[in-house]
């Protein structure tokens, strides 16, 4: 249509039809306006970032205390500065991951979904950026939260036996990948609410995946849990920021590729979802 | 310009849409009518991608929604109102769609006051009532300057004044060219501003005609005649262009074709008696009635013997 008319209409429409595109770029902005439009990302990342801080300087001040008292438990005597600090990534990642679930599912719980569609009615880009966008908050935020948590947590336990500076081999590791765990959690999120459009489900497989199915699997035989067990996404992730690894867990790098594994597993799960079924 | 071929939507044993054919022009307002559960929305949802047809296609300006790379300045439309996160205001809302297309700021200011929505733009638009809802949504499809302008249902909850704006803005849209296809399922509310139409019952295609024609198929102006003798007075009133019913038995013809004038000046003639005369014109309402309805969901009652439950489903 547009190579009839092109001679016979271009000077008179020409003016009046500014020449728009949607582009991957151009999405992204979208999704990067609309993060910060809602107040509930500024709570929520407020919490996680509280979470993350707050439950690691208690963890410290709790150690402080106890340190060479006889009531304290042999596992936590061996802590360290870095997993006393990174205590409160497990209450971190609730928050980041709901947050995840909340970006997507969002959409469909309010009906903005059909706007956001029809504007990108290729439906992946808008997946696409919203992961990358909130993934990438998720880290900033998890990667802040942990470093503001290991500087004073690491105060706090100065002259104890987990003492521990940032220079210590293997720390700087720990934080980055503390914050790379807490990012990949929220992209499971944004995959999560996009593959089953709904705020509830979503944090539910969200809460069941990271929390309770770890715990389930200390009903099975013990030969089949050291096979399941490290795979988890949980225990992925914990093998990526614990400072020191044993044999039950992967290494920090195995632990890496297992957690993208499953992120990509959601990713794909929530992109054939919105590609395949009516909006 | 829409082209819908042979268009169906199944959702499991339910046909919403069966085999749609119609195509809507530039230049001109084009109702889209039915009654409730006529698959209107289905078919508009399917114009823009939100479905996918179960078989057939409909395309935009030559190509499927999806393919154009500006997608908004395509087709802007309005499906349900509430398309809007609640917890963001209508700028904040129109800014991100834009934001997609690289649609400048400049714009989105200009279809918030287009839509007479300059003293609420900084509000959270879950705050909206229902008819600042239906602004928003109109806003929105308006902001890519659309060639196609697509609205379901646009008057529901606007005051009188907004529906006076939207009959407006829908005869300046097609004025400058546009395709302006517009739902309802109120014959008299679409009357007022298309000049075509397209009727849909149960998913399948009723007429697509105009406004005048649709009144002249469900039979026009119509004369009905009582006689002593109705087989006199058909010869006498048979002739070219006139078309006669009446049941066999009855004294009581329906004639159209003809004036009450001119059937009473033929009988007076031929010295025939007749005990009535009367015109009858057939609204827009009653062809609307006539043509859908065999194919309304719910039926209403006025006896009395349904329950009120029923009976409110048809409001």
């Amino acid at each position: 249509m547009s190579t009839l008319t092109a001679t016979a209409e271009a000077p008179r429409t020409a003016p009046t039809r500014p020449a728009y595109r949607v582009t991957g770029r151009r999405v992204l902005s979208s999704e990067w306006a609309k993060l910060w439009s809602l107040r509930s990302t500024w709570i929520t990342l407020g919490l996680g970032l509280l979470f993350l801080v707050a439950f690691g300087l208690i963890a410290a001040a709790r150690y402080r205390s106890m340190v060479g008292t006889p009531r304290m438990a042999p596992d936590f005597a061996r802590s360290t500065a870095v997993s006393l600090s990174l205590f409160g990534t497990n209450f971190a990642q609730l928050a980041l991951g709901v947050l995840g679930v909340l970006v997507t599912a969002g959409e469909y719980s309010t009906g903005l979904i059909r706007s956001t569609l029809a504007a990108v009615p290729r439906r992946l880009p808008v997946l696409w950026s919203k992961a990358a966008v909130f993934g990438l908050v998720a880290l900033v935020v998890g990667t802040l939260g942990a470093f503001v948590a290991f500087q004073f947590g690491s105060g706090i336990v100065s002259g104890t036996p987990a003492a521990m500076g940032l220079t210590h081999a293997g720390v700087v590791r720990s934080l980055l990948g503390a914050g790379l765990y807490l990012g990949l959690v929220g992209v499971i999120g944004t995959a999560l609410g996009a593959l089953l459009r709904s705020v509830a489900g979503g944090i539910s497989v969200l809460v069941a995946g990271l929390m309770l199915i770890p715990g389930l699997t200390a009903l099975l035989p013990s030969s089949w849990q050291d096979d399941i067990s490290p795979y988890l996404p949980s225990h992925a992730g914990q093998a990526l920021f614990a400072l020191t690894q044993d044999a039950t867990t992967l290494s920090p790098l195995a632990g890496l590729l297992v957690l993208l594994g499953w992120t990509a597993l959601a990713l794909a799960g929530a992109a054939y979802r919105l590609v395949r079924t009516d909006a | 310009m829409i082209d819908a071929r042979q268009l169906t939507k199944r959702y499991g044993e339910k046909t919403a849409v069966d085999g749609l054919d119609f195509v809507v022009k530039p230049g001109t307002v084009t109702g889209f009518l039915g009654p409730n559960g006529a698959g209107k929305s289905t078919t508009m949802r399917m114009i823009v991608g939100l479905d996918a047809p179960t078989s057939g296609t409909v395309t935009v300006n030559g190509h499927h929604y999806a393919r154009h790379r500006a997608p908004l300045q395509e087709v802007g439309a309005l499906l349900e109102a509430k398309s809007v996160h609640p917890g963001r205001t209508a700028h904040q809302h129109l800014r991100a769609l834009a934001l997609t297309h690289g649609i400048p700021r400049r714009r989105v200011d200009e279809v918030i006051e287009l839509a007479g929505l300059g003293s609420v733009a900084h509000k959270r638009a879950g705050a909206f009532s229902l008819g600042m809802g239906q602004r928003l949504g109109i806003a929105a499809a308006l902001l890519g300057d659309p060639q196609t302008v697509m609205l379901d249902e646009p008057v529901n909850g606007l005051d009188p004044e907004g529906v006076r704006w939207i009959r407006t803005l829908l005869t300046s849209l097609a004025a400058e060219g546009r395709t302006v296809f517009v739902s309802s399922h109120l014959m008299t509310e679409v009357a007022l501003v298309a000049d075509h139409l397209i009727v849909v019952g149960r998913g399948r295609l009723l007429a697509d005609t105009t406004v005048s024609d649709l009144v002249r198929a469900a039979g026009g102006d119509t004369v009905q005649v009582a006689t002593e003798d109705p087989a006199r007075l058909r010869d006498v009133l048979a002739g070219p262009g006139v078309d006669i019913t009446g049941r066999a038995g009855s004294e009581e013809l329906q004639v159209t074709g003809l004036t009450t004038r001119e059937i009473g000046r033929k009988a007076a003639e031929h010295g025939i008696p007749l005990f009535e005369l009367t015109a009858r014109t057939v609204s827009l309402e009653e062809a609307f009635m006539d043509l859908t309805r065999d194919a309304v969901e719910y039926h209403g009652s006025t006896t009395g013997t349904e329950t009120p439950e029923t009976a409110g489903r048809t409001a």
